[in-house]
């Protein structure tokens, strides 16, 4: 019978010939990562040896990855007190994938992975982080756990009990119309799936547009497919993915793909033509409550952000500088953009996206998740709406549960901007 | 048998189980406060103890859906509070599990707040109401975690092995 890629994935890892969707199995893990939840991770990981007469030492220290993102700089004393023990811990065991509060090397975990070549095609990686599904846009296995699943992770360097999930294929064909792309197609497809329809599930994805689509937008469709619900979504590997691990990512070996068997078994497929999708937005307060722009356009929004896991990368800046370009955050409106990584803050500076978007009148901040999960850095004040190029939308998700937050892609959100309301980028952002 | 506590709808959050301005608490002992911190009322209750142990929140489909983070499952079991949901959602599902969270999968649950629930091996009865209501059973993989007593003790049980 023939496999799916996960398929493939999990029986490599497993050591199996074949798994089949419903199996059990015990993956090895190739990468394992967290970010200051890292700081629950080593409390069960401590517990985990108590009593057991051994020392409490990582099984494979160049396996793990640890990324401050969350709340950076600490927002307060609790998180910089976390953040300095995890530096203890991360610096007595030797992890080198360790990525500090800094201007070059740090950033948000889901670009610091794929930019610094931490994630292979047929890798299977496991992060204490629900949008670790991102890292499937290099063809890996990625997908969100627990902290006391990661310190069984660290201890055994193994995933226990993991259950093949069975597979959607998502297959996405036509060319992006002017101002819509990665954004609205996964939105367009978690309203079409729900929040639950992918739960337990792979979200697959093949099909032309994505074999045209830049890791960047992979990564944007890998990194929603959680708000489907699904355990991780998949882009198979191909030149496009050995092209970004070789120029963007400085990986020097060999890239070896995983590809789908062609007799492969899938739950279902689903077939999306992308060249008349409007551009789409996520209505409060749940992200399958999707709606072409023009159903929410002219609400107004008091505060834009483009930024985080999702959409803070080079090409997401220069689609909202390029909007901007020359204009001004409407009175009224603030703006707030946060670069995914150091490296794409410099970058941006050096194309002159920064300064564009300075002379707007936005505000750009450091790296970091910044207020997508309502820490600090921006957040709403009651009965405020926010418009935000993020990946959640829940009550509350922005700090304030008497706020309100719709998502949408970068062009949408510039747009939106200048108009201080809801605008079709199509029309304009006059 | 409990009571109802709380009654919720679909597509439950962890985010509103636990909201995100409180991730830097991050031990068990330390996460009930927070529990449902932005439904003020029913928080209050918690932190009164007006909640006795035992009680039940009944919840639509795909109750925990979101953000992995693990102090929505801890703060939950916390107050001992048992989960009867229509569907959840595949992290929250695991980290119950890994962390002994009582949780009781039923497609068809009926209650309002108020009513008497029983858990009973393979269903719910609502005293209340008088109906009653299937479970799904966990997956072997899950029940063998929970028979262990939680994640903890099982990949200890595994250390142990691999000596």
């Amino acid at each position: 019978m023939g496999m799916t890629v996960v398929e493939k994935i999990l029986a490599r890892a497993a050591g199996l010939e074949a798994v089949k969707a419903g199996d059990v199995v015990e993956p090895k893990v190739d990468l394992a990562m967290s970010h200051e939840n890292a700081a629950l991770v080593i409390n069960q990981f401590t517990e985990i040896y108590e009593g057991t007469g051994r020392e409490a030492r990582p099984w494979d220290p160049s396996r793990i990855a640890v990324i401050f993102d969350h709340r950076v700089p600490a927002e307060g004393p609790k998180t910089a007190t976390n953040q300095k023990l995890i530096r203890a811990f991360v610096a007595r065991h030797g992890i080198g994938k360790f990525h500090d509060i800094r201007g070059d090397r740090g950033g948000i975990c889901h670009q610091i992975l794929p930019e610094h070549g931490y994630v292979r095609p047929g890798c299977v990686v496991v992060g204490t982080d629900s949008h670790t599904t991102s890292h499937g846009a290099l063809g890996a296995f990625a997908f969100g756990i627990g902290a006391t699943e990661m310190a069984s992770v660290w201890a055994l360097g193994v995933v226990l009990n993991v259950e093949v999930p069975s597979t959607l294929k998502v297959v996405v064909t036509g060319c992006f119309p002017p101002h819509v792309g990665p954004k609205d197609l996964i939105l367009h497809l978690i309203g079409r799936l729900t929040a639950q329809g992918a739960n337990f599930r792979v979200l697959e994805f093949h099909g032309d547009t994505i074999r045209k689509m830049p890791v960047s937008g992979r990564l944007v469709l890998c990194n929603m497919s959680v708000e489907a619900g699904a355990t991780s979504g998949i882009v198979p590997a191909d030149e496009e993915t050995a092209r970004y691990l070789r120029e963007e990512a400085g990986v020097e070996e060999r890239i070896e793909g995983v590809a789908p068997d062609a007799e492969a078994v899938y739950e279902r497929t689903v077939e999306i033509d992308v060249s008349e999708l409007a551009p789409q937005v996520a209505c409060p307060h749940t992200v399958d409550n999707v709606k072409p722009v023009d159903q929410v356009a002219g609400r107004p929004v008091q505060q834009v952000v483009i930024g985080s896991c999702t959409n803070g990368r080079l090409d997401d800046l220069a689609t909202a500088a390029g909007i901007l370009q020359g204009r001004k955050v409407a009175e009224g409106t603030r703006m707030l953009v946060f670069p995914a990584s150091g490296r794409i803050y410099a970058q941006a500076l050096e194309a002159g996206y920064i300064r564009e978007f300075l002379k707007a009148g936005a505000v750009v901040m450091n790296p970091g998740c910044g207020p997508c999960l309502g820490v600090h850095q921006g957040a709403l004040g009651d009965g405020e709406v926010a418009l935000a190029t993020t990946n959640r939308n829940f009550k509350g998700r922005m700090g304030n549960p008497k706020s309100e937050v719709y998502l949408c892609s970068p062009s949408v959100a510039a747009a939106s901007a200048i108009t201080g309301v809801i605008t079709d980028p199509r029309k304009g952002g006059q | 048998m409990g009571k109802v506590v709380l009654k919720l709808g679909k597509d439950i959050s962890t985010d509103d189980i636990y909201p995100g301005r409180f991730m830097a608490t991050v031990l068990p002992a330390e996460t009930p406060q927070f529990c449902f911190y932005d439904r003020t009322e029913f928080n209050a209750r918690l932190k009164t103890k007006a909640v006795p142990p035992g009680s039940v929140v009944v919840a639509d489909e795909n109750f925990g859906c979101g953000s992995s983070r693990e102090q929505a499952a801890s703060a939950l079991k916390g107050h001992e509070l048992v989960v009867v949901a229509r569907s959840i959602a595949r992290i929250f599902l695991q980290n119950s599990v890994n962390l002994g969270l009582n949780l009781i999968i039923c497609p068809t649950v009926e209650a309002s707040e108020g009513d008497d629930m029983e858990v009973l091996p393979g269903k719910v009865v609502n005293r209340t109401t008088g109906k009653e209501f299937g479970t799904v059973p966990l997956a072997p993989a899950r029940q063998a975690i929970i028979d262990a007593g939680g994640l903890i003790p099982f990949t200890r049980k595994r250390l142990r092995a691999g000596s």
